[in-house]
């Protein structure tokens, strides 16, 4: 209960990210730099400034386990009401993996479910320590073209599939989630791809499509970052539904949102 | 296994049709209620006033002209126009008098008068002068509570100027009895008086009027069986024939006796309905538990096959429509704090019955599927929630949230339960338990409750704490103290209670006096014969007929309160940052911001008389001049800079509202201030007073009356609503609101407490979204909250939050893997999302 992390923000009764009402504990740092990313603020795993509506915002705290289950435990009605919990978000906690196995285990040991958002971009020891106590692995695959994962992430996307293929196997509930990035992965043959991807390494098996929002466009703005996808706009309802039926035509249990 | 119907039934085209009808023209105030009570009134003078009110009823019913609207399967209309209203001269009529020329212009519920309408209307309330509740009221109020009035520490408008209402009848009884089954046990109680009784004179002539009324409800409802049949004569589409003739069958049977079917309990149910508003102008006649007293006729008939499950539904839609037939003129100010037309007819479905089994049926679903029928506020549709309650009702219901329209309100059975045994009810009453109008609590057929007898607002006795109980130049409350007394927190604290418990026994004494003037003016012969225990009691409602008897008025602005005391607790006392005397100036400066329109009226009106003390005249020019300075507020910079530093200090504060114990614990102990010195007063009908925390919309209006408070909120700008956190100041979410929310006391406010949360649409999406919400409402449920309403929020909200932001700081759009506060997006994002809201998307 004593390990300490670093996180920039908790939020509560988040419904689409896990199963019940859950409480995301959004971790610091991250390997990748997609450019789309709603939270650019929790790149850096320095504590840094942000200008939010006009005021001047420190981003990221040092806790312990102990300080962030105090304030996670506050919810537990809703939890045992909705089975819900505990999810891990962003940031990747795999930046972070003492704290955040032990933050799973914390949540375990009160009883609630647990889950993390994750690119999976690390190795495979490392992920295998948070799996004791994960019951839900909410996975990010982005696309599996190497050169544009990396011209749109700073990163080839080799060890990500590599650890999907393991984490089929050895996670207790695996979900892709695909953000859906026009001028990205936002095509019939994109989604097929991916789509052919995952039936193979587990067929049947979960799959969200995250239409891609601009939520996150001011943060770059108050980091004093330059935001690239300036001139895209999220995708029409028809053209998420298409890619459902694509992704559908895999066997895979498909749904848009999480 | 659940052994009921959960499926939608569809909606029949019809219902749509009577709905536009219903809309297409604005209300109107028709005369022919106001003429034909001074005509009776001026022929029954000098006769009982139970017997003047049972002729005027009889009076009103045979000669008031009647209406079938196009299409209409339940008929009864108190207005020729839809959505109209007729007038009560008996309880007031001055305000309508002098607002002759605005009612139609103004922009809270106008109404369209006539000339002709106004003419008559002045002719009969020449009659009234003199003669009404209000007046008597007023005679035996005490000064200082009509002084305490003036200054806006309560208001008691709602039943100073019009009737009571704020009641559920035994429905049920009439649809098993029928009027003529009551009238029996009316006669029978005659039979049973004897001459010599010393209470003989009014006992008989109360059971006398009660006869005398409901036999001329039986005839009203005759004269539509007439017009019906006369109708069909002319009807030239067989199928419409059909339908008038149906009805007319239906109008000469009920209400005069019991209903043989679904279709004639829905037309019973309805004269009894809006008969209760003809007779009285009270508003909140609820229905109550429809779905329980409905439910052996539509179980008949289903099982008979007599009636489809479609037909059914289409019955209740044409009920939901009709309750939105009725409205009410109210006077300009009333209008603003209920605006909407409303007259809070609360029909409540789920729950338990009298032996704690739950009996959410049938009717219960179709009840919300009506409401996603029509989408019209009235019924004010509520739900009971218990630990037994049908997971897929729960599910239902947040359906029906999820559309937007503010409905259904939620209400948890294990804290009402006993907070009505806690104030004398037997445990089956209280498990049989309805709400009234807003969020009232009480069982149906046996309780005058009079729930909505005052709005009290917690933040002006601190005011006058911080001027030693001086209002605008008068001393209205007692002297506390100078400031400087206060030295520890504990000094302060008591006395605002001294001003909270001076204030509460004036609102106390202008209740009782208005309770009296209506047991003495407008006792109500047909109300009173569906409420236990007035026929055998040989007296009516307003003299203390019922089985149970309270009153209930309701205090509002906790949230300002503890968070305003948690301030100069802090601020003042433990961090030593500040004094209570630069809290005060800062209060009276308004932190250095201009000033409201009003709050310069009101401080210029002081001014003026200060001057006029004096000696001086003051020109119209110069009253001008001091206005604009007063509005504009100007203030040196240093000064300026002072003040915006503590309000940056306060800001800086933690808030009711974001699940902190410590300032959670210290609101509840604020609530207190309120709810416990009431409990200590009894009314004129012999019941106890007992505390609702929660307003209308009058939070607004009474805001705008309020100066600024510790908490930095401005001066004219709204307070917190009911139990609610201030506007924008509940940041973590909604969960963090429900847990700070639940740590008040809510069994004490028996008289209903009103919790209200905001979200945007992305938070109820799909079923993970509805799973969501519901464990939400349980989650609050078991940290015993006692009842919480949702807007899910519209265009217009998000449109309103871009104005003011400061308002909707607690606003959360969500999307998987991201929320986001609204207000700190910027205006194109905001945009982007208005947009959205507007498609459904997300």
């Amino acid at each position: 209960m004593n390990t300490a992390g670093r996180i920039f923000d908790i939020q509560k009764f988040s419904v689409h990210d896990g199963p019940g009402v859950r409480t995301i504990v959004f971790l610091k740092g991250c390997v990748l730099r997609c450019r789309w990313c709603c939270n650019p603020e929790s790149q850096n795993y320095k504590i840094e400034q942000m200008e939010t509506a006009g005021k001047i915002k420190t981003i990221g705290r040092d806790v312990t386990v102990k300080e962030v289950m105090d304030e996670v435990a506050k919810d537990r009605v809703y939890y045992g009401l909705s089975g819900g919990g505990l999810t891990l978000s962003g940031g990747e906690c795999l930046c972070q993996p003492e704290f955040a196995a032990a933050l799973l285990r914390a949540a375990h040991d009160f009883g609630f479910n647990t889950a993390i958002e994750s690119t999976a971009c690390a190795p495979i020891e490392t992920i295998r320590m948070l799996l004791p106590h994960l019951d839900h692995y909410l996975m990010d695959i982005k696309h599996v073209n190497p050169q544009k994962h990396k011209e749109f992430t700073g990163k080839d996307n080799k060890l990500i599939l590599d650890n999907a293929k393991i984490l089929s196997r050895e996670a207790r509930h695996l979900v892709i989630r695909v953000p859906v990035i026009p001028t990205f992965n936002d095509t019939v043959e994109e989604i097929s791809d991916i789509s052919r991807f995952v039936s193979e390494i587990m067929p049947g098996g979960e799959i969200n499509l995250l239409p891609y929002h601009r939520l996150g466009f001011d943060k770059y703005k108050g980091l004093g970052r330059d935001y690239t996808l300036k001139n895209i706009t999220p995708p029409e309802d028809s053209k998420m539904e298409l890619l459902l039926e694509t992704a559908k035509k895999f066997g895979l249990r498909a749904k848009i949102g999480g | 296994m659940a052994n009921f119907y959960t499926q939608e039934v569809a909606k029949s085209p019809r219902i749509q049709k009577l709905i536009d009808h219903l809309f297409e023209q604005k209300p109107q105030i028709e005369a022919d209620r106001a003429v034909l009570i001074t005509e009776s009134y001026r022929a029954s003078e000098g006769k009982p006033v139970i017997t003047r009110r049972a002729e005027a009823f009889e009076h009103i019913l045979k000669n008031i002209p009647i209406t079938i609207r196009p299409l209409e399967l339940i008929v009864g209309s108190a207005t020729v126009r839809p959505r109209s209203c007729q007038t009560f001269p008996e309880f007031s009529f001055e305000w309508l008098e002098q607002e002759f020329d605005t009612v139609e212009t103004r922009s809270a519920d106008p109404f369209y008068i006539s000339d002709e309408t106004k003419a008559k209307l002045t002719e009969a309330y020449k009659y009234w002068k003199g003669k009404t509740t209000s007046e008597l009221a007023t005679e035996y109020m005490s000064e200082n509570a009509k002084l305490a009035m003036e200054h806006n520490i309560f208001t008691t408008g709602n039943y100073f100027y019009n009737g009571v209402g704020h009641v559920t009848v035994d429905y049920g009884e009439v649809l098993s009895i029928g009027f003529e089954g009551i009238i029996k046990k009316a006669q029978s109680a005659l039979e049973s008086c004897h001459e010599g009784d010393s209470d003989y004179a009014r006992r008989s002539s109360f059971l006398k009027a009660v006869i005398k009324s409901l036999n001329a409800a039986c005839e009203y409802a005759e004269r539509y069986a007439l017009l019906a049949l006369d109708m069909a004569k002319q009807e030239t589409d067989p199928n419409r024939r059909m339908e008038l003739a149906l009805i007319a069958n239906n109008c000469a049977n009920v209400p005069r006796r019991g209903a043989s079917s679904f279709y004639e309990a829905c037309q019973s149910f309805w004269f009894v309905q809006m008969l209760l508003q003809t007779e009285s102008s009270g508003h909140s006649i609820s229905p109550g538990r429809f779905d329980q007293y409905m439910y052996p006729y539509y179980k008949r008939d289903i099982e008979s096959g007599k009636i489809t499950r479609e037909f059914a539904q289409e019955l209740i839609d044409c009920i939901w429509v009709k309750l939105n037939d009725l409205t009410k003129v109210r006077d300009a100010a009333s209008a603003e704090g209920f605006a909407g037309y409303g007259v809070f007819q609360n029909l409540i479905a789920g729950g338990q019955n009298e032996e704690g089994i739950d009996v959410t049926n049938d009717l219960s679903f179709m009840c919300i599927g009506a409401s996603m029928h029509v989408m019209l506020p009235q019924p004010s549709l509520s739900v009971r929630i218990w630990n037994g309650t049908p997971h897929e009702f729960l599910i239902r219901a947040a359906e029906l949230t999820r559309l937007g329209i503010g409905l259904p309100a939620y209400y948890n059975d294990e804290v009402i339960i006993p907070a009505l045994v806690s104030r004398g009810l037997t445990l089956a009453d209280a498990r049989n338990y309805n709400i009234i109008g807003c969020v009232e609590p009480q069982v149906s057929g046996k309780t005058d409750g009079w729930h909505d007898a005052a709005f009290f607002n917690m933040c002006r006795p601190l005011e006058l704490v911080f001027s030693n109980g001086v209002d605008n130049g008068v001393q209205i409350g007692p002297k506390t103290g100078a400031l400087p007394e206060f030295d520890t927190f504990d000094k302060f604290y008591d006395a605002y209670k001294a001003q909270m418990n001076y204030m509460i026994e004036l609102l106390v004494n202008a209740d009782n006096s208005i309770d009296y003037a209506h047991a003495e003016r407008c006792p109500l012969p047909f109300l009173s014969s569906m409420i236990e225990d007035c026929i055998g009691r040989g007296k009516s409602v307003q003299e203390g007929g019922a089985v149970y008897n309270f009153t209930g008025p309701q205090g509002f602005g906790i949230a300002n309160m503890a968070d305003s005391l948690c301030a100069i607790r802090t601020l003042v006392y433990e961090q030593r940052k500040y004094t209570l005397c630069e809290f005060a100036d800062a209060l009276r400066n308004n932190y250095g911001e201009p000033m409201s329109d009003l709050i310069s009226e009101q401080l210029t009106a002081t001014i003026v008389k200060e001057l006029s003390a004096k000696g001086r005249e003051v020109t119209p020019q110069e009253i001008a001049e001091i206005y604009s300075k007063v509005k504009a507020n100007e203030t040196s910079p240093d000064k300026k800079a002072f003040y915006q530093k503590l309000r940056e200090d306060i800001d800086a504060l933690p808030k009711f509202g974001n699940d902190i114990a410590e300032v959670d614990m210290f609101a509840r102990d604020v609530a207190y201030t309120y709810t416990r010195p009431l409990e200590r007063y009894t009314n004129p009908r012999g019941g106890k007073y007992h505390a609702g925390l929660y307003p209308v919309s009058a939070n607004v209006p009474l805001g705008a009356q309020t100066g600024a408070t510790p908490d930095g909120r401005l001066a004219g700008t709204p307070v917190a609503d009911g139990v609610s956190p201030a506007a924008g100041r509940d940041v973590k979410g909604p969960t963090a609101s429900c847990n700070s929310v639940s740590k008040l006391d809510h069994f004490i406010a028996s008289n209903g407490t009103l919790f209200n949360m905001k979200f945007h649409p992305s938070a109820l999406k799909g079923r993970s979204g509805l799973e969501g919400f519901a464990a939400l409402v349980r989650g609050y449920f078991a940290q015993k909250g006692m009842h919480m309403q949702f807007n899910v929020v519209s265009r217009e909200t998000l449109l309103e939050a871009q104005k003011y932001p400061e308002k909707y700081r607690s606003l959360v759009v969500r999307v998987a893997g991201y929320s986001a506060l609204f207000t700190t997006l910027s205006r194109s994002l905001q945009d982007d999302i208005i947009n959205r809201t507007e498609q459904g998307g997300f």
